[in-house]
Order: structure tokens, then C-alpha cells, then sequence
């Protein structure tokens, strides 16, 4: 029987401080047994538990993306117990991983389709994901535009800067890239929240374009109102929502909205999904 | 269908001889009441008990357990590398268990043996156990079994069913493994097939007419989560509760459990716990952010998975066996009787 619970055994390949406050770190994972990277394989918008022998598990977004191979990424907030502990791990030490878990972003659905991309803070792990992954030559051709709203508290707390002013660049995808403020003169991108952002770049609904939305909940809250004011339908908005997890496999009995769990039937839900369970997350 | 006959006098000894091959789980009293445990070489089972304070669930499912360990030395090979628990999945027989906890049992199965993942840990102790019931020939006055898809002699989830007759037991013999059980006990004097049938007819029936509590469920189903969720009872009913959590630990049917990892002299440890849908630690993100932070939603919660998420998911009927331990052990009377019908018989206003 496989046992759920067992995590792959992993070794920290590289530990790089991803923003300036250095709250968020992003760690890089190679398996150490052969076959293991294969038995992981995984689709974009999933999830793994990060895993600590003697301190704990936690539920982290996966960052890497499936056509990134040879090693798995995630970008983890220092905030609790694990997070801490694993923020003073070293480049070497051995850990576990268990997953893949959850569903993720409805890839099939999403061919021959505008898509929207909008993520606020750190929520935008899965979303980079989504990003290099449709954008991967193989893919590109099965989507049509890619529009990315992604916003942070200042420049130095987006993550993947790197990344993000490269794309900047690219003609196949639109970055909207905003701080909520900054002072540095030569900032050349957007300043104001994500939801205004949203409302005044965002492309018009239509039948064909869908929205991912990633982010803290009071940026899910503000952004809906400008979804709907562009003409976004309830099953065109897909969001990724959080809640506090142990098991992950859907036994463990508490991270559900009504009798959805966000661990198994989720974490990727409609909007239209999610109007009608209790919004316990 | 096979029955047997035991005399109480072989009673003792039949089982004595079973734990050459099997483990055995039962009634005992100690200073919490009637529970059900492992027993020890010289134990016997209480047969004679009427309610045990925890159900039979911890026998598949106990109250905390070693799901994996690893070394934490890093002189040794494989340190850090996460190994399943070596815990004891050799046969086992829980004996006396009442008809509704086997039910309990059953229903726990639609969480933990899934098409996508099974639990290994309840799964090989599923496996390992084989279930001998005892019918309740004097239902107590908390006991609404009847009107939630089980009873005193309802035979589901059990390898045995035994009718208590003063002076012997008669036992059903409903499965391979419970023949295997009763071989193992050298328990062979069969009784009369139809006269035996007619004979647990009776008991049942009889058994039955002693039941006084009743619970309705059949509107349930066509209500929508939602309108449930924001009735304007659930502040009512949650105001005296005092989020102890004693419904959640003494119910057959919850089964929520919590991981933890402990380290002794670098032996890494994880545990699975019980845990409560009570206790506002049980959805609090790290954040501090906690979607079931006041007391009410907990309390809404535990209703709302019993009596309706289970039933719209699972369609196995509502997640509660009518064993009435929690309405019995709630230190502040809240009473799933009246939870059920105030829920059963919503309307929503409009």
C-alpha cells in the first residue's frame, strides 16, 4: 500500500532570499532517490507538504513548474513554526516532500484562451508556476493572451524580480507589474493596489478570457468588484485559496468550506464554486 | 447462515484460546467507566457492561499513534529519511462491541479507505481486526440508533453478532473471518438455523420496542448547505457550549485527527492525534487569521459535517450513529436530537 503520509526524501540545493525584508525565502529541492522526481510529477497550481522530520509539515504552493526539470522550487513567508525552522536549514540539509496535492489551475479549459493572471504579496508562487509554463515554447501556442497583473508593498518585496522585468520585455505576454508605493524616482512600472490596477489594465471580459486570482484574502475581496465591473462571469474568475492543513489527502477533517475540502477538492476553485459553499477560509 | 451455541461457562476459555492467534480488544471498567482496550493476557472482557464511555473507534484509531520516524544523527547513513512506525498490525479481535460502533466504524471507512488515497495506518488495522458485536438487548434511554440506519442487532460492519440468552450466547456467524474467529475459539456447537433466525427476530424486535428517542432526517437532503449554514438558530444552540471537545472524543463517527512531530535524543517522532473541530487551533491559519475563529462556527461545524456535508457527499445517510454518548457526556446539555430537528425542519424565511 502507499502510504500518503511517507515524503520523498529531498536535499536542499539552494536557498536564495527572495525579498528585501528577507521574510520570504526560495528554496530549490533536488530527490535524493532515482525516480522520485518522476513519481512527483505535477501540474501547475498544485501543492506539496514540506517536510521536517521532528518539527512539522507545511502546505506551500509549488513554485517550480512542470517544464522545469531536475529540481523543485518553493517560496516560503517565515511565520510559523516550520517556516521558521526551515528559514535557518542549509544548503545540504535532508528534508521530505510529500505530494503532489490538491488540483490545480484548469489547464484543458484554459486552451485557445485570454488569460488573466492577478496576484498580490507572496501569493504569486503557483502563478509563476502558471506564467513559465504557459509561456514555455511547447505551450505558448495553446493560449492566446496572457495578461499578468502582479503587485507587492514596494519593488524589493516582488518576488521573482528577475523574471518579472524579463517578461516585462516579451511580446507574447502584457505585464502589469505594481507597488502599492515606493520612492525610488526611477521606478518604472505601476504604483496603486492590484484591484485598481486590475480595473484600469485588465483586459474586457469575454467569452473566451478567464481570470486566476492569487493573493491574500482582502486582495481577492476588493479585486472580485473589479472582475465584475470588467464583465468577468463567476466561472471565468478561478481562485487558489489557503486554509490551515495537516494531511493534505483529504482525511484530516479541517481545512474544509462546507463539504469541499480545500486539500483535495482544491485548492483551485471557481468563484462560482465558491458562492455557494460557506466562506470558512 | 451459521449460528453456534456458547455456554457462558466456555466462554472465558474459548477466548483464552483465541489469543494464541489474535490481540483482544474489550469492555473493561477503570476509573473513567466502561472503555474499550486492549486487553492483557489475564483480562477478560466485561461482557456484562451497558455503555462504554468511548466507542469502539480507538481499537482502528487511537487516541494518538507513530505514523513515521527518523534519525536525527547525522553520523548514521540515512539520517533525516522518514520510515513508516513499525506499529502492531497482527490479528485482533475486538470483542462486545455494540451493533452502532461497528456501524460508526464503517461510516469512518468512507474517510479514511478513499479510491485517491487510503490511510495505511487505519487501513492495515481495519484489516488486522475482526468484530464481534454483543446486541443491546436493553437499549438506554439515549440510544436512537433505530431511527439513523443501525439498531441493537444491526449486523453491519461485524464479523459476529452475539445475542446474549442469560445463560449462553448465541452467536451469527456473518462473515469468513468471524468463522475463522470462532474456529480459533473452538467455538463449534451449531444451533438450528431457522430457529436461531427466529430467535434474533424476536430479540431485535423486542429490543426495538425499548427504544424511546428518535431523530428525523428526511428533509435534510433537500436543503442547500447554504441556507443551513445561516439559519438563525446556530447562536442559540452554540451559546451554552463550552468547547470542551468531549462530544468530538466520545463520538464513534469523528474522526478528525491532527499530526505532530516529536524529538527524543535525536529519535524523530511524527504522531497522528486526535484532534476537535472544537478547539479554535484546529483551523487557525499561522497567520493568525482563523476562518472558524468564534465559537459559534465551531459549533456549526460539528452539525453541519454530521448531519449534512456528510450526508450530500457521501449519500450514506447523516454522520451519526444515535449511540447518544454526547448527549449524555455534554456538560451543557446540547442535545444533536434537537440540533437534528431544528435542522430537519428549517425553513428558510424569505
Amino acid at each position: 500500500m502507499e502510504n500518503p503520509y511517507l515524503p520523498y526524501p529531498v536535499r536542499i540545493d539552494d536557498i536564495e532570499i527572495a525579498t528585501e525584508d528577507k521574510s520570504l525565502k526560495t528554496f530549490k529541492f533536488v530527490f535524493l532517490n532515482e525516480g522520485d522526481e518522476e513519481k512527483f510529477s505535477y501540474q501547475a497550481g498544485q501543492f506539496a507538504e514540506l517536510s521536517i522530520p521532528g518539527v512539522g509539515e507545511i502546505p506551500i504552493g509549488i513554485a517550480s513548474s512542470p517544464v522545469e526539470k531536475g529540481f523543485v522550487k518553493f517560496t516560503v513567508f517565515r511565520t510559523g513554526v516550520v517556516t521558521s525552522y526551515l528559514h535557518n536549514m542549509k544548503v545540504g540539509d535532508i528534508m521530505g516532500i510529500r505530494g503532489p496535492l490538491g488540483n490545480w489551475y484548469p489547464w484543458e479549459k484554459l486552451e485557445n484562451k485570454n488569460v488573466v493572471i492577478i496576484g498580490g504579496g507572496f501569493a504569486f508562487t503557483t502563478l509563476r508556476s502558471s506564467i513559465i509554463y504557459m509561456l514555455d515554447p511547447a505551450n505558448r501556442s495553446k493560449f492566446k493572451n496572457i495578461d499578468v497583473v502582479y503587485g507587492a508593498r514596494s519593488p524589493g518585496m516582488l518576488l521573482y524580480r528577475e523574471e518579472l522585468y524579463e517578461w516585462e520585455k516579451r511580446s507574447d505576454i502584457n505585464m502589469h507589474i505594481t507597488v502599492d508605493g515606493t520612492d525610488d524616482p526611477n521606478w518604472k512600472y505601476h504604483t496603486g493596489f492590484v484591484p485598481q490596477i486590475v480595473e484600469q489594465n485588465a483586459p474586457k471580459a469575454d467569452k473566451d478570457t478567464y481570470a486566476i486570482i492569487c493573493g491574500p484574502p482582502i486582495m481577492i475581496k476588493f479585486t472580485q468588484p473589479s472582475l465584475v465591473k470588467l464583465g468577468y462571469n463567476e466561472d471565468q474568475i478561478i481562485m487558489s485559496l489557503e486554509n490551515r492543513m495537516k494531511c493534505g489527502i483529504g482525511m484530516c477533517g479541517r481545512c474544509n468550506i462546507g463539504k469541499e475540502l480545500v486539500c483535495k477538492d482544491g485548492p483551485v476553485f471557481t468563484l462560482e464554486q465558491i458562492n455557494q459553499t460557506p466562506k470558512e477560509y | 447462515m451459521k449460528f453456534i451455541t456458547i455456554d457462558k461457562k466456555d466462554w472465558a476459555s474459548g477466548i483464552d484460546k483465541s489469543r494464541e492467534t489474535y490481540q483482544l480488544f474489550g469492555p473493561v471498567k477503570d476509573e473513567n467507566g466502561c472503555m474499550i482496550k486492549k486487553l492483557d493476557k489475564d483480562v477478560q472482557p466485561d461482557m456484562e457492561y451497558h455503555e462504554s464511555v468511548l466507542s469502539a473507534k480507538s481499537v482502528l484509531f487511537p487516541q494518538t499513534e507513530k505514523i513515521l520516524n527518523s534519525n536525527l544523527n547525522e553520523s548514521v547513513e540515512d539520517h533525516h529519511i522518514m520510515k513508516r512506525s513499525d506499529n502492531d498490525y497482527s490479528p485482533r479481535a475486538v470483542l462486545g462491541i455494540r451493533p452502532y460502533d461497528a456501524k460508526a466504524i464503517a461510516l469512518v471507512k468512507l474517510n479514511f479507505d478513499t479510491k485517491e488515497f487510503k490511510d495505511p495506518y487505519w487501513c492495515d488495522a481495519y484489516d488486522a481486526t475482526v468484530f464481534v458485536g454483543l446486541g443491546i438487548n436493553k437499549p438506554g434511554p439515549f440510544d436512537f440508533s433505530t431511527s439513523v440506519g443501525t439498531g441493537p442487532f444491526c449486523e453491519e460492519g461485524l464479523d459476529i453478532l452475539l445475542a446474549d440468552l442469560d445463560d449462553k450466547y448465541l452467536a451469527k456467524v456473518l462473515t469468513p473471518e468471524g468463522e475463522t474467529y470462532a474456529s480459533a475459539c473452538g467455538f463449534e456447537n451449531t444451533a438450528d438455523e431457522k430457529e436461531s433466525q427466529a430467535l434474533f427476530d424476536i430479540l431485535r424486535k423486542e429490543a426495538e420496542k425499548n427504544i424511546v428517542s428518535f431523530v428525523e432526517t428526511d428533509k435534510l437532503k433537500e436543503k442547500t448547505i447554504l441556507e443551513l449554514h445561516e439559519a438563525s438558530f446556530w447562536d442559540d444552540i452554540a451559546f451554552s457550549c463550552i468547547n470542551c471537545g468531549t462530544c468530538t472524543y466520545v463520538c464513534p463517527t469523528c474522526w478528525c485527527f491532527d499530526i505532530q512531530d516529536e524529538i527524543k535524543q535525536k529519535q524523530a517522532t511524527r504522531f497522528r492525534n486526535w484532534d476537535t473541530c472544537m478547539s479554535p487551533l484546529f483551523t487557525r491559519h499561522a497567520t493568525g487569521h482563523n476562518p472558524r475563529g468564534v465559537k459559534v462556527q465551531r459549533v456549526r461545524q460539528r452539525f453541519m459535517h454530521k448531519l449534512k456535508y456528510f450526508l450530500d457527499k457521501y449519500d450514506e445517510g447523516i454522520m451519526c450513529v444515535g449511540c447518544g454518548r454526547c448527549v449524555k457526556s455534554c456538560p451543557v446539555n446540547i442535545d444533536i436530537r434537537e440540533v437534528c430537528l431544528k435542522m430537519n425542519t428549517f425553513e428558510k424565511q424569505e
